[in-house]
């Protein structure tokens, strides 16, 4: 059974149209990266999926339960991190860790083993008596996360979990992400997509409020139209390279600067293919210097802005 | 569940006991109620009266003042500062009810006013063990008003949780739950402003008498129109309020 089933889950607010009919699934033991530019509609879904806002149309479940009609079940498996954290300032790391773990359940030993367990994952071990109101960001931060996963939820929905964290942090918390993968379900939004490529199983992406694709990582990288493209360094004497490099089929633009004697820049070829071999041979048959020839390696962010940028 | 309210009940009541503004508050309304009974007793004193210490007390300016006014002080935050700070967001995520949350603060608030009044509830013990029992009145006549003061704070309290949570600005929120209330305290005025009034109009307005029920309360008697009217007004506000919360979150 699926952990989150979202179907045809429609936000409109006064106005403006968040989340347009969209529908994914996520299985039990998946962490799934949302992402998607700002305002493409992630923290609505989240919200919704938390049961903090109601979905105009279109329904979500979690573990079974739907998320509107059967709500309160469906919050007792969910850890939420909302997007700016927002904490009671009046109150100590502890003494707001104690509180939300009584609100979800946990009392005596069991509550003061988990606030002791969460805190020591968290990194907040020697600064539980201090005042929530004179934390810094990052601490605030760790606090909410703290928070989330106090209850040992079986998924843990996480609105930008590392923004804020100094270096180190990340990665402790990327860890911890990963670890927490291995019993937990865990959706998380972000903008750092390193992250997503290091932690996630699946990256769901989104863009003004449709899903514009979900797979892994690397068979997004793989499919990548724009993939197609090889660097390439050449001393080719008065000769211009391009006139040649035009004429293998496959090759459909290049572009290269001088720089002393040699020209250096990229070739585009279709994707999915390999020109290099035909290159290099070229570059035998017409007495050429090759010193650089490689392909490049796309990433997830060309991804993300190849599915996201168009005509904005 | 029940671990759940209270967890919510001891939070809210946590807020109210440790936070210095409470205690801001406690100390003006132990000054106006000193200044009250210090009335009461010089009225007294004036020669023989008909008038219990009670009585007196609960009909001096600085008590009115103070029982119109501490509501809202109380109530300001209750719902505002979670729409403030967006911890609304956190706090409704986690497995609870809405109607649990409205019913915690609205509890929480109202045993906070309950204990603001406890000091002049000592005076008057100490007062009758000092050896005037007499001046004190019987045990009806005493206990009467702190009822009335129950029910009437209830619904005054309620009406701050309304307007506390219609906005997310304390002060506001404050001048609104005053509006409401003083509204309401002055509606009976009206019949003595406009001597055309309506019979109807006069009784309608004779259920929200406040003056008019505090006399016959401290006069040891426990009329049951208030009793009933009280209670379902307040449960009636807090239903509003339960809904106005809903809508703000879920619009939010
Ligand atoms: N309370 C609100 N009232 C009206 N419109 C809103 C509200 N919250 C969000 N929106 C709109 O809904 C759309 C989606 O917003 P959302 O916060 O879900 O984006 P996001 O993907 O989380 O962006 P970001 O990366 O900036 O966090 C935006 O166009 C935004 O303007
Ligand atoms: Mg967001």
């Amino acid at each position: 059974m699926s952990m989150i089933k979202v179907e045809h889950l429609t936000k409109e607010y006064a106005g403006t149209v968040a989340v347009k009919e969209i529908s994914f699934e996520v299985d039990r033991g998946e962490i799934v990266g949302f992402l998607g530019p700002n305002g493409a509609g992630k923290s609505t879904t989240m919200r919704i999926l938390a049961s903090y806002l109601p979905p105009t149309s279109g329904r979500a479940t979690i573990a079974g339960f739907d998320v509107f009609t059967d709500s309160l079940r469906a919050r007792m498996r969910l850890g939420y991190l909302a997007e700016n954290v927002p904490l009671y300032h009046d109150m100590r790391i502890d003494e707001y860790l104690r509180y939300r773990g009584t609100l979800k359940g946990l009392a005596g030993k069991k509550l003061a083993m988990r606030v002791g367990a969460t805190k020591e994952l968290c990194g907040l071990r020697e600064v539980g008596r201090k005042k929530i109101a004179g934390l810094s960001k990052g601490f605030r931060q760790r606090v909410g996360l703290a928070e989330a996963m106090i209850h040992e939820p079986d998924l843990l929905i996480l609105d930008e979990p590392t923004i804020g964290l100094d270096p180190n942090q990340i990665r402790q918390v990327r860890e911890l992400i990963r670890s927490l993968g291995e019993r937990h379900t865990i959706l998380l939004s972000t903008h750092i997509l390193s992250e997503v490529e290091a932690t996630c199983n699946r990256v769901l992406i989104i863009n003004r409020g449709k899903i514009e694709a979900s797979d892994t990582p690397q068979n997004l990288v793989s499919q990548l139209r724009t993939s197609g493209l090889v660097n390439l360094e050449v001393k080719a004497g008065n000769e211009n390279p391009s006139d040649y490099l035009l004429k293998i089929p496959g090759v459909k633009d290049v572009q290269l600067e001088k720089d002393g004697l040699w020209r250096k820049g990229w070739i585009r070829i279709e994707a999915n293919s390999d020109l290099r071999e035909e290159i290099f041979t070229l570059a035998v048959e017409r007495k050429w210097v090759i010193r650089e020839l490689s392909k490049e390696r796309a990433t997830l962010e060309d991804v993300f802005v190849e599915l996201t940028h168009a005509e904005t | 569940m029940i671990r759940r309210v209270c967890a919510l009940l001891l939070r809210e009541l946590s807020v109210f006991y440790f936070s210095p503004i409470a205690y801001v508050v406690l100390f003006f309304f132990l000054i106006l109620n000193g200044l009250s009974f210090w009335f009461a007793i010089a009225l007294l004193r004036q020669g023989p009266s008909e008038l219990t210490v009670v009585q007196a007390f609960f009909n001096t300016l600085f008590f009115w003042t103070a029982y119109l006014f501490v509501c809202p002080v109380i109530t300001m935050r209750l719902f505002s500062e979670e729409f403030k700070l967006g911890t609304v967001e956190t706090l409704m995520t986690a497995p609870v009810r809405d109607w649990e949350v409205v019913a915690s603060k609205f509890c929480a608030a109202l045993l906070f006013y309950l204990t603001l009044w406890l000091p002049s509830l000592l005076y008057f013990l100490v007062f009758g063990w000092l050896g005037n029992r007499d001046a004190v009145g019987s045990g009806a006549q005493l206990w009467g008003p702190y009822l009335l003061l129950l029910l009437m704070g209830a619904f005054n309290i309620s009406l701050g949780c309304l307007a506390s949570s219609l906005t997310s600005n304390q002060i506001v929120a404050a001048m609104m739950a005053l509006v409401f209330i003083l509204g309401i305290f002055f509606l009976t005025m009206i019949d003595y402003v406009v001597s055309s009034a309506s019979p109807l109009f006069r009784d309608i307005t004779a259920y929200v008498a406040q003056i008019d029920h505090m006399d016959t309360f401290s006069r040891g008697i426990i009329d049951t129109r208030p009793l009933v009217f009280y209670p379902t007004c307040s449960a009636l506000v807090l239903l509003i309020t339960y809904h106005v919360f809903q809508y703000r979150r879920w619009k939010a």
